[in-house]
């Protein structure tokens, strides 16, 4: 009886697991991103001050050091920051002149849509591939798949972006090379087809991140299956391997690839922050550059905090899926 | 190298293994030596500054095409290659240690274990290119950042293979002999630790180097890593955004083209490496 209700509650006993580790991850990954950004040789008032340094006097800087905080020890400004945190206060953004939270606010749609179709192209692409590999163990359409994969993961995203630019934007003249609107329109002005067409170039540089993985674990999961005994009979009942491998092979493949893929979703931000500066994209990616050549402290750390949780979800996500495609994870520890 | 490392497990001279490991071992070699050692013969002051030869398409005088500005991209691009590749070999000693130091106290002390592991896990929290935006930024940017940022991230994933190899190894039972026999500790670790453990660490080094350089263009690319007067692939590539709209793509293409050859030759490498050193794998 209870060993059932275990059963039954895999998904209530896996949420709380992950409660229990935010609520001990959040609080040491705060102070260890805060001891980071103090460790930074900025003067966060000459940040502040920038390119007004004329108009403004020592006993001004003195004045905005001490409104600050900034004179406080370590543990005290950031027992400071927490309960601005707490507050719903995340300070001001320098770069942008606006409040940390509304810029991610209004950032991450635009991150977000370009992450998400980057998650499902590069899902598409590297699943069906994986799965033609696997089928064509051996001969050259394998060879060339495999050598893809690693040729893919071993160039830079953002030299792949360049290329991608001088091929389909500049040579064919296809594709916009920037942005996420025309100019001069704002996304409500823009009708849907040209939001689409700015979107294809960048979410297929971020996708190349996450494709090389996908497809030699899709390719592992879909051979194991190909040489299972279930398949030899299907193959006997005379089911070619092209069917075997994306009729049944899929099955067998597609829960290990989207939690692998759901896993290593945090890498799609880190290829989209070299994305969104390549194509201009008004999306966090962009803003992160900024914040870090602008010494943004507050910037920065606000970011960090919003990665850390889509981190976070796209990992319990992934262990959501392993669960669901494959029921002899959930009864585990 | 090669040799000594892989005593683990004897490879017959003739194994298709042990060939794959010669040929690519000195494929990796030329490689890693041939910008270095071009750099090195080149002038110190760098291609020349020529407004005659602003913008040339790839040709005979000029593989790789000219810039803006006139320089042989050929030459930058073996020079900024050298650079890439120092940094690379800075940024993967220091995580490499930093995984045998971390790996081993963890597998060895178990309170050091707990706090490995959380390390671990707010390390694996951020993604990677964001925590090495953040250890940059922290590091005040420049190669010093680029080194740092790259290096004190890429530890975990060898952490974690020589903390779980350290373990079954210590728990074997050839082990359990040899302090039943009175060996001393240190006895021990050098006949039985060190064998295990060598080739995994030669393997995960030459695995962490690809993703070091890499990563070290992406920064630089950004503006937050190698100085823009340095030549560097990363800088390069971003001045290369400005010519690319009136065509000029000789300028993107040639040195992306030498840095991904470099990380593909040390990923291939590191790969058999890794195979060899694991006894688990047949031959390939």
């Amino acid at each position: 009886m209870d060993l059932q209700l275990m059963r039954r509650n895999w998904l209530a006993r896996l949420l709380l697991e992950r409660l229990i580790r935010l609520i001990w991850l959040v609080p040491l990954a705060m102070a260890g991103l805060f001891t980071l950004v103090s460790l930074a040789p900025v003067d966060p008032v000459q940040a502040y001050v920038g390119a007004r340094v004329a108009q403004v006097g020592p006993e001004q800087r003195a004045a905005i050091a001490e409104a600050w905080g900034l004179n406080a020890p370590a543990p005290e400004r950031f027992w400071l920051w927490l309960s601005h945190l707490a507050a719903g206060d995340f300070g001001t953004s320098i770069t942008y002149n606006a409040p940390v939270l509304d810029l991610i606010a209004q950032r991450a749609g635009a991150s977000l849509a370009l992450i998400g179709t980057a998650f499902f192209l590069a899902l598409a692409l590297g699943f069906s591939l994986g799965l033609l590999a696997a089928a064509m163990r051996g001969r050259w359409p394998d060879r060339l798949i495999r050598g893809l994969a690693v040729v893919l993961s071993a160039s830079p995203g953002f030299w792949i972006a360049i290329l991608l630019i001088s091929v389909f934007a500049v040579g064919l003249g296809w594709l916009p090379a920037c942005c996420a609107t025309p100019p001069g329109l704002t996304a409500a002005e823009t009708s849907l087809g040209a939001r689409l067409t700015h979107l294809i170039l960048p979410a297929v540089t971020v996708s190349v991140v996450g494709i090389s993985a996908l497809i030699l674990h899709s390719r592992a999961r879909a051979v194991a299956f190909l040489e299972s005994p279930a398949a030899r009979h299907l193959a006997a009942h005379g089911a070619s391997r092209l069917r075997l491998a994306f009729r049944y092979g899929a099955r067998h493949a597609l829960g290990p690839a989207l939690t692998v893929h759901l896993a290593g979703a945090g890498e799609l931000v880190g290829g989209s922050v070299l994305a969104e500066t390549i194509f201009a994209w008004p999306g966090l990616g962009q803003a992160t550059v900024r914040a870090a050549t602008g010494a943004d402290a507050p910037l920065l750390l606000g970011i960090a905090l919003a990665t850390l949780l889509f981190v976070f979800c796209g990992n319990l996500l992934a262990d959501i899926a392993a669960r669901l495609a494959d029921p002899r994870l959930r009864e585990m520890r | 190298m090669t040799d000594a490392s892989l005593s683990l497990r004897p490879i017959g001279f003739r194994s298709p293994l042990r060939r794959a490991l010669i040929w690519r071992g000195g494929l990796v070699t030329a490689v890693f030596a041939a910008p270095i050692l071009i750099a090195l013969a080149l002038p110190e002051t760098g291609p020349a500054v020529s407004a005659a030869t602003r913008n040339l398409p790839p040709s005979l005088a000029h593989p790789f095409g000219t810039d803006a500005l006139g320089r042989d991209m050929a030459a930058r691009s073996l020079a900024a290659l050298a650079v890439s590749v120092k940094i690379g070999l800075f940024a993967a000693i220091l995580s490499t240690a930093l995984a045998v130091v971390l790996g081993l106290a963890a597998a060895l002390d178990r309170r050091l274990d707990r706090i490995i592991g959380v390390l671990t896990e707010m390390a694996l929290g951020l993604p990677h290119f964001v925590l090495i935006m953040l250890v940059a930024y922290a590091a005040g940017g420049g190669i010093w950042g680029v080194v740092l940022g790259v290096g004190l991230t890429h530890w975990p994933r060898l952490a974690r293979v020589l903390r779980h190899e350290a373990q079954t190894v210590a728990g074997a039972d050839f082990v359990a002999v040899s302090r039943a026999l009175g060996r001393p500790q240190l006895w021990i670790a050098r006949h039985h630790l060190a064998p295990h453990l060598l080739p995994q660490v030669v393997a995960g080094f030459v695995l962490i180097f690809p993703h070091a350089i890499l990563h070290e263009a992406g920064l630089s690319f950004l503006g937050l890593g190698i100085p823009p007067h340095l030549p560097s692939i990363g800088v390069i590539l971003s001045e290369s955004l400005r010519g690319i709209l009136a065509g000029h793509w000789w300028v993107a293409l040639f040195p992306g083209l030498g840095l991904m050859i470099v990380a593909l030759s040390f990923e291939l490498f590191g790969e058999t490496l890794r195979r060899a050193a694991d006894p688990r794998e047949g031959v390939a």
